[in-house]
């Protein structure tokens, strides 16, 4: 085939994607945008297969199906409280892949320069044996050169970053790491040493075109991606996530500009400015600098913290449903806990319950709930909540004074009062969901203790809150036969 | 320390401070309780009933007003009174300092205290002893009970078989306390009442009575009524005719007319002239709660109830609250209790005369050999909650204004980023070879088209957001199939390698995708 066809494949795919993701602005079209990726994943692949100087179609072929029956049963078999494990564990695959691929372009620069010291002329050398991607190699200036080693030095570091950093996460939001912000002794010193050496290598690297200073950097990067992603506790993983996701995006995109492949770096941009943008909106909603998620651990509290009055006060299920038996308007806050319960079931027939007796049932998502960017939307969804009464924090938050009764499943910090109350708060500042404005306010906490960023909440300790302790899922059950 | 009343000396006058209610409280604040024999009986408590609130019945005011360490009354004090005071005696009453230089001095003379009880400042606190309230209330209310009483018809609209009877008109000028109370007063008995006032913040309150505010077509900055502790204040010309006009205008329709309107320390405002009078139905009626002033209408005769030529009633009594003497009492009574209560902090009996209290210190006008009158400013400011600042309406203009600002500030900044990336993106170009800036510009536009696109992803949409970015970053896959083909067994493996990963990713990432969004439902 020719080249142009490809190209024209390209354009097609890329404008493709541009539509799958600008589906993506409401639920319905959603549906639609989905096809427009896998079309252009379809057509790009396919123009790949057949455009020039591809070899090994056929083995190419086994090894995406056999990939893709991987990928299918993994994709059926997830459990949706299991999406952020997911989610980090595919970017950790395209990390890898780009370390790959950029490796691979430093071999083919070797082997290219070989055969044209053999042949002496670029223009007579046999470059047949070799793949499409030599061939462009072959007509590089020694400028051009050059930028193509920073440029898959690039793709490498940062494809390994994102690597071994969503390995991390994985095991971090799988819960096989302890989700604890650790950091080796010297912290982010260590950090710092890594990123030189990767510079020095990358000069060396430039300088000398040997394997061995990019395998150094690798290293490196590798490590750096490991204890960075370490040092981050697990409520901040919303921003981690959304940041591996726009590495992976960079890293292709460092990939398709030493690879010269234009849909490479479109894909690669727009997935990398996506991740950018989510990570800028979990950023806002946390009221937090992005440097400072990264570096990890909340920052020190500038004085004495407000002291809590009041006592907690326990309340069982008898007591919630007779307040939601009088209840005309309730607000439901869930939480990373309602995900940890698998309760989502269980307050979905609540609302079910709750809305069939004609009171208005909605909830309030904090953009920063749960794991991973609109994670308690997907759990809600798949539990059969419709989306319309699933409201984002700007639209509900000034609802609260309006509403009978809130109860809080499994969040704590996004609906602590300190943030706005007390300056002093680690969190100060942030954007909270207003529920103790509600009339009664019911928290559903499987014990007494403090929220992952170890701040007390002074919600608790409230006129109007009443705990609900246990395990979100069991009290809940308990909870819906009383509903009358 | 005991407390005396004495009888009211004034004629006419009713009313008295202490009550066998307040006694006993008073009692319970450690003070004894004196009072001269037969204060009450005009209010409707006799000798006895304060004899069994445990009250010493004192036979002549001489006596009373020697024994006792702290006297409390009503009506500001004869120049005999003042004279029997002495050094360390209190005396509570109403006192009109403003217009009592003599009073004032006299009290001075003889080094008593002397606490006003029209100088208790309108603050939330001070509420329950200001007396002057509680006894405009009461006016208030027994303006329209008189009113009523001078009236040939109802109040209510009514159809009987006997035939219809419209509903009587009231109009209340003036929507203070005593406004206020009419209002109600006149609500509940089912007339039609209007109520106007200079402050237009009070128009929910009257609203909330039941009553209409009158509003003016009238534009100027009106000032507002908690700047002046409550009161009214003096009007602007423009705003008095326009006000005048609109009266003329409602005169013929309205059956009773209440005025009220009261500026401290200055004549009442001619509200209600002589032709407005000319042009209401004979029959109609109007009370002048502000006679004591001068009267909102020239025509008013205090203390005295005239009838016009046209057969308009006008009323001037001056002394509403005294025509209801056991319920002004007992209103009163409780004021001056609540007054000694903040007195006495340590219930011991013993008069703390703290002038750093702002009620106190407010409402003192002679204090140990001096004159404290008038007050500084009261330290705790407004009555009704002030209105929040910086709400007021921007007009067209502003609004424009600050839209073009805001405009310009974005077209500014964006400026400001193009030149930046502009430069960036020349320095660039000049090292860069000519192959790299065709892909390089591809980049950059690829970034803002990204950028664009992505902010207008729903929130909720975020995670499946993330699975479909994932999946197309798989998009990799390209790069290991241009590079499979190459000779180097090394190179194939890798790049065989890469294939398979980005295979599990795009499948998985799309149909998890797909999975996420076929569960997305409408109700």
């Amino acid at each position: 085939m020719e080249f142009g066809f490809t190209t024209a494949a390209y354009v097609v795919a890329a404008v493709l994607f541009i539509l799958s993701l600008g589906g993506l602005s409401n639920q319905e079209s959603a549906k639609r945008a989905v096809w427009y990726g896998i079309v252009g994943m379809a057509l790009a692949v396919f123009a790949t297969l057949v455009g020039p100087g591809s070899g090994l179609w056929l083995l190419s072929l086994l090894l995406i199906i056999g990939g893709g029956l991987i990928g299918q049963y993994v994709a059926q078999r997830v459990q949706m409280t299991e999406m952020p494990q997911l989610v980090a564990a595919m970017h950790s695959l395209v990390g890898l892949a780009a370390v790959f691929v950029g490796f691979n372009a430093h071999f083919e620069i070797g082997n290219v320069a070989q055969v044209m010291a053999i042949a002496d002329s670029a223009k007579e050398a046999d470059l047949s044996d070799l793949g499409a991607f030599a061939k462009l190699i072959a007509k590089k200036t020694s400028a051009e050169l050059a930028i193509l080693h920073v440029e898959l030095f690039l793709g490498i570091f940062i494809g390994a970053i994102t690597f071994t950093g969503s390995v991390v996460a994985y095991g971090k939001l799988a819960g096989k790491v302890t989700s604890a912000a650790t950091k080796l002794p010297g912290g982010h010193a260590l950090n710092a040493a890594a990123a030189g050496l990767s510079l020095i290598c990358l000069i060396w690297y430039t300088a000398s075109g040997g394997f061995f200073p990019l395998f150094l950097m690798t290293l490196a990067a590798l490590f750096i991606g490991y204890h960075l992603i370490m040092g981050i506790g697990g409520a901040d993983m919303p921003v981690v996530v959304s940041m591996l996701n726009s590495y992976s995006g960079w890293a292709a995109a460092a990939i398709g500009f030493s690879l010269g492949n234009d849909l490479l770096i479109v894909v690669g941009a727009l997935v990398g400015s996506s991740g950018a943008i989510l990570s800028y909106i979990m950023c806002k909603a946390m009221n937090r600098h992005f440097v400072s998620v990264i570096l990890g651990g909340f920052g020190g509290p500038q004085g004495e913290q407000m002291a809590v009055e009041g006592e907690q006060v326990a309340i069982d299920a008898d007591g919630v449903a007779a307040a939601l038996n009088d209840a005309d308007s309730v607000i439901i806050i869930p939480g990373y806990g309602m995900a940890v319960a698998q309760a989502q079931q269980s307050v979905s027939e609540l609302v079910r319950k709750l809305r069939a007796k004609g009171k208005e049932v909605r909830f309030a998502i904090h953009p920063v709930a749960g794991r991973l960017p609109g994670h308690m939307n997907v759990l809600l969804a798949e539990a059969k909540v419709p989306y319309d009464i699933v409201l984002e924090m700007d639209e509900i938050n000034d609802d609260f004074p309006d509403t009978d009764v809130a109860i809080v499943i499994g969040s704590n910090d996004i609906v602590n009062p300190a943030a706005q109350e007390d300056p002093n708060s680690p969190i100060a500042g942030m954007p909270v969901l207003e529920c103790w404005k509600a009339k009664q306010v019911f928290v559903s906490k499987r014990g007494q203790g403090t929220g992952y960023s170890g701040i007390e909440n002074p919600l608790f300790f409230k006129e109007n809150t009443r705990m609900f302790y246990g395990d979100a899922k069991q009290s809940l059950d308990k909870l819906l036969p009383m509903i009358d | 320390m005991k407390i005396g009343t004495p009888k009211e000396i004034l004629d006419g006058e009713n009313r008295v401070a202490m009550t066998p209610d307040s006694a006993v409280q008073l009692q319970k604040l450690g003070y004894e309780c004196a009072i001269e024999k037969g204060a009450g009986a005009a209010a409707g408590f006799s000798d006895e009933a304060y004899e069994a609130a445990g009250v010493e019945i004192v036979k002549t005011a001489a006596s009373l007003w020697k024994n006792s360490d702290i006297i409390a009354k009503v009506r500001i004090p004869t120049e005999t009174e003042l004279k029997r005071l002495t050094k360390g005696k209190t005396l509570i009453s109403f006192f009109n300092p403003a217009g009592n230089e003599e009073g004032m001095e006299l009290a001075k003379s003889k080094g008593a205290n002397v606490i006003a009880m029209e100088m208790v400042p309108r603050i939330s606190r001070a509420q329950k002893m200001d007396a002057l309230s509680s006894m405009a209330n009461i006016a208030g209310y027994r303006a329209v009970i008189e009113a009523g009483n001078n009236f040939g018809r109802f109040f209510t609209g009514q159809v009987t078989a006997a035939g219809k009877v419209p509903p009587a008109k009231v109009l209340i000028v003036g929507a203070g306390v005593a406004g206020l109370a009419a209002i109600g007063t006149s609500t509940s008995l089912g007339a039609i009442t209007y109520a106007f006032d200079v402050r237009p913040e009070v128009a929910e309150q009257v609203e909330s009575m039941g009553a209409e505010f009158v509003y003016l077509d009238f534009e100027e900055d009106q000032q507002d009524g908690a700047a002046t502790g409550g009161y009214a204040s003096v009007q602007s010309e423009e705003f008095r005719n326009a006000q005048l006009a609109k009266f003329r205008e409602l005169a013929p329709e309205m059956d009773i007319v209440i005025t009220t309107a009261l500026i401290p320390n200055r004549e009442a405002p001619e509200l209600w002239t002589k032709d407005m009078v000319e042009s209401m139905k004979p029959g109609s009626v109007i009370v002048d709660l502000a006679a004591e002033k001068g009267g909102n209408c020239k025509l008013t005769v205090p203390d005295e109830k005239i009838v016009t030529d046209n057969g308009v009633t006008i009323i001037g009594y001056t002394d509403f609250p005294s025509r209801m003497a056991a319920q002004s009492s007992s209103l009163y009574a409780t004021n001056i209790r609540h007054m000694m209560t903040d007195l006495t902090p340590e219930k011991d009996g013993q008069i703390n005369h703290d002038m750093e209290d702002d009620v106190i210190r407010g409402a003192t006008v002679t204090h140990e050999g001096e004159i404290t009158f008038p007050p500084p400013p009261p330290k705790v400011q407004a009555i009704a909650a002030q209105k929040k600042p910086e709400v007021k309406e921007l007009t067209p203009e502003e609004k424009k204004a600050q839209e073009i600002a805001a405009f310009k500030a974005q077209t500014k900044q964006q400026f400001t980023l193009l030149g930046v990336g502009g430069a960036l993106m020349l320095l660039v170009g000049l090292i860069a070879p000519a192959s790299f800036m065709q892909h390089f510009i591809v980049f950059v536009l690829a970034i803002f088209v990204g950028f664009q696109v992505i902010w207008n992803v729903s929130h909720s949409l975020h995670t499946p957001l993330m699975a479909i970015t994932n999946a197309i970053s798989s998009i990799i896959i390209v790069g290991a199939l241009m590079q499979i083909g190459s000779g180097s067994f090394l190179v194939i493996l890798l790049a065989a390698l890469s294939v398979f990963m980005a295979g599990i990713n795009i499948f998985g990432g799309f149909l998890v995708t797909r999975r996420m969004l076929a569960m997305f439902q409408k109700s």
